[in-house]
């Protein structure tokens, strides 16, 4: 069922939000800052965008989505539970020996991941395959494609993009999470990144630059992105790394770290003390 | 074996392609600019919109091997081995053998026989990076009439496969009629002085030194396993218990390829004295394939002469 509502949508963000949170706290490690900083766009691809049904995670003519930066998988899984694919407690879980929600993304594993990810600068180059297949059976389904702004230091992102280029992939919608930060710093430190826009668009994709947090604002992105003919599209999606929880917003330290229980109580505080007008 | 009629085990590939496109509408071919040379051109040609050149880009053309592979296209990865295996190693380990999709990665020009372009180009680790990689099966197919089998076989078998082809024309060992399955080796002879296992342009060798040594007396049978993962077991052990003596051979390392693969079994199941005939943990050089195949010492005679020993 799509939501239109903008405050339903803040509020289901909201919700992924929380469970990465329990995901990562459970487990005790995890990737909580970038998985924050991709929270809003999952929200609202698979509440307001994507054609999906969690009751089919296998129906071939769905929309896939393939989250290239794969360690930012509680993320992930914090909206798929969210829509319903398995129950939330699930979460609990997370990297646990016993539980099905690996580390990173296991499509035999998980329903409703699309690609197995993880090791990075790969999963850009599987949503080409699956736009392209998808193409060659006229079957009209979209992909979207999520990458990190660290993981585009990988040579293979651009190899991907020439060819979403040279097959006209106008179905393959790749977002950037820009939130300028990488293990290491600043990406401008790291790889010298800049200028990313003409980047993108010097391999031929049609750019278009957003608030990565703003509901309204990624929900015109993506409609446009569909009537786009002709090329692929790369929103960059301007975000901050741990976004929603004070004390991670704009920290690289947050890249691959638990709160710890005060952390973890304060996290969830804030999350819950957030209003939504429905 | 026709000592005469000589065909390389890729061009056996890209004439089977083409067959096996009509045949199934689900292959995909992909490819790294080398279409050409890995003879995936032929396919290109009768179905071009079925047809991938990823341009020299190896980890991006395994990348979309595998998203093609999640919409039930069964795709065929081509390039030259090294570059195949090599080059891409960590794309067919993090997204196709791991989600255990269906993709089949062919690599043409494996071993020194592909002769001049030298040891850049002769991948001699292939058969062993492919064999330690959980779900993925491997393959090397020793002429024509195995190849084509092989390249339909594997489009029937679920899950990554790897198959290894080489360059040489190398002489056509079977009848057009010959059976072949899946996992299974292929018995030549009944010899009981000796067991030469070997795959890939090496059986045709193993033949030529199996009639060395019937010449001089020596009564060996070759065992032509095109079939790597999973390995027949049985007729190995089988051939350990009747012959004794048991020689490998192998285009490729002695060390994680064909020749370990039997010491494992051997090793575990009848201990049985191996002699590995193979490269020997060295990269190769430039030269003509057949003086090559000399100087690194695969050859029949040397085969022969290890036997003897």
């Amino acid at each position: 069922m799509k939501i239109t509502n903008i405050d339903a949508l803040k509020m289901k963000a909201n919700n992924v939000r929380k469970g990465i949170i329990e995901a990562v706290y459970s487990a005790k490690s995890g990737h909580p800052g970038g998985s924050l900083s991709c929270a809003d766009i999952l929200a609202v691809l698979y509440f307001n965008q994507m054609n999906v049904n969690e009751k089919k995670p296998d129906d071939i003519n769905r929309d896939r989505l393939v989250l290239s930066k794969g360690h930012c998988s509680p993320a992930l899984y914090s909206v798929l539970a969210e829509k319903g694919y398995f129950d939330k407690e699930n979460l609990k879980s997370f990297r646990n020996i016993n539980s099905f929600l690996q580390g990173h993304p296991d499509m035999v594993k998980v329903p409703g991941v699309d690609m197995t990810t993880g090791s990075l600068g790969q999963g850009l180059s599987a949503s080409v395959g699956m736009a392209l297949a998808s193409k060659m059976n006229g079957a009209g389904c979209r992909v979207y494609c999520i990458i990190g702004d660290g993981e585009i230091d990988e040579g293979q992102i651009w190899e991907a993009c020439m060819m979403a280029y040279k097959y006209h992939l106008d179905n393959l919608c790749v977002i950037l999470d820009y939130n300028h930060l990488q293990i290491d710093g600043r990406v401008e430190d790291v790889s010298g990144l800049d200028n990313v826009e003409g980047k993108f668009k010097s391999f031929g994709f049609s750019v278009l630059q957003v608030d990565g947090h703003n509901i309204n604002s990624l929900i015109d992105c993506f409609n446009t992105a569909k009537q786009t003919k002709g090329v692929p599209t790369m929103i960059i999606a301007n975000t901050i790394k741990g976004k929603g929880i004070s004390y991670m917003e704009g920290k690289a330290d947050w890249h691959g770290k638990a709160p710890n229980e005060e952390e973890y109580n304060k996290a969830m505080t804030e999350l819950d003390t957030l209003e939504f007008n429905q | 074996m026709d000592i005469d009629k000589k065909i390389a085990t890729r061009q056996s590939y890209g004439e089977e392609l083409v067959k096996l496109g009509e045949k199934n509408k689900n292959v995909v071919v992909l490819d790294a600019d080398l279409s050409t040379a890995t003879k995936t051109e032929m396919f290109a040609k009768k179905f071009p919109d079925r047809f991938i050149d990823v341009g020299i880009a190896e980890a991006n053309m395994i990348g979309i091997a595998a998203g093609l592979s999640t919409f039930g296209k069964i795709p065929y990865a081509s390039s030259f081995a090294v570059f195949a295996v090599g080059r891409a190693y960590d794309q067919i380990r993090a997204s196709i053998a791991y989600p255990n999709l269906n993709v089949k990665i062919c690599g043409t020009h494996a071993g020194i026989s592909v002769g001049e372009d030298g040891a850049t180009h002769q991948m001699l680790e292939d058969i062993s990076l492919m064999r330690t990689m959980p779900n993925m099966k491997v393959m090397c197919t020793s002429d024509d009439i195995q190849t084509k089998w092989a390249v339909e076989e594997i489009s029937k078998i679920k899950g990554p496969v790897y198959l290894r082809l080489c360059r040489l024309a190398t002489p056509v060992i079977y009848e057009e009629n010959q059976k072949f399955e899946f996992g299974k080796g292929v018995q030549i002879g009944e010899g009981t002085d000796g067991t030469i296992i070997a795959t890939g342009l090496c059986v045709s060798e193993a033949i030529k030194a199996q009639k060395l040594l019937e010449e001089k007396g020596v009564f060996v049978r070759v065992v032509d396993i095109h079939t790597i993962k999973p390995i027949d077991e049985e007729l190995i052990i089988k051939c350990a218990k009747e012959t004794k003596k048991i020689v490998t051979v192998e285009d490729h390392s002695i060390i994680g390829g064909l020749g370990s693969a039997v010491c494992e079994v051997l090793s575990e199941k009848y201990p049985t004295k191996v002699a590995r005939v193979g490269i020997k943990d060295c990269f190769g050089r430039s030269g003509k394939a057949e003086e090559l195949i000399k100087y690194f010492k695969i050859d029949a005679e040397t085969i022969a002469k290890t036997v003897l020993e």
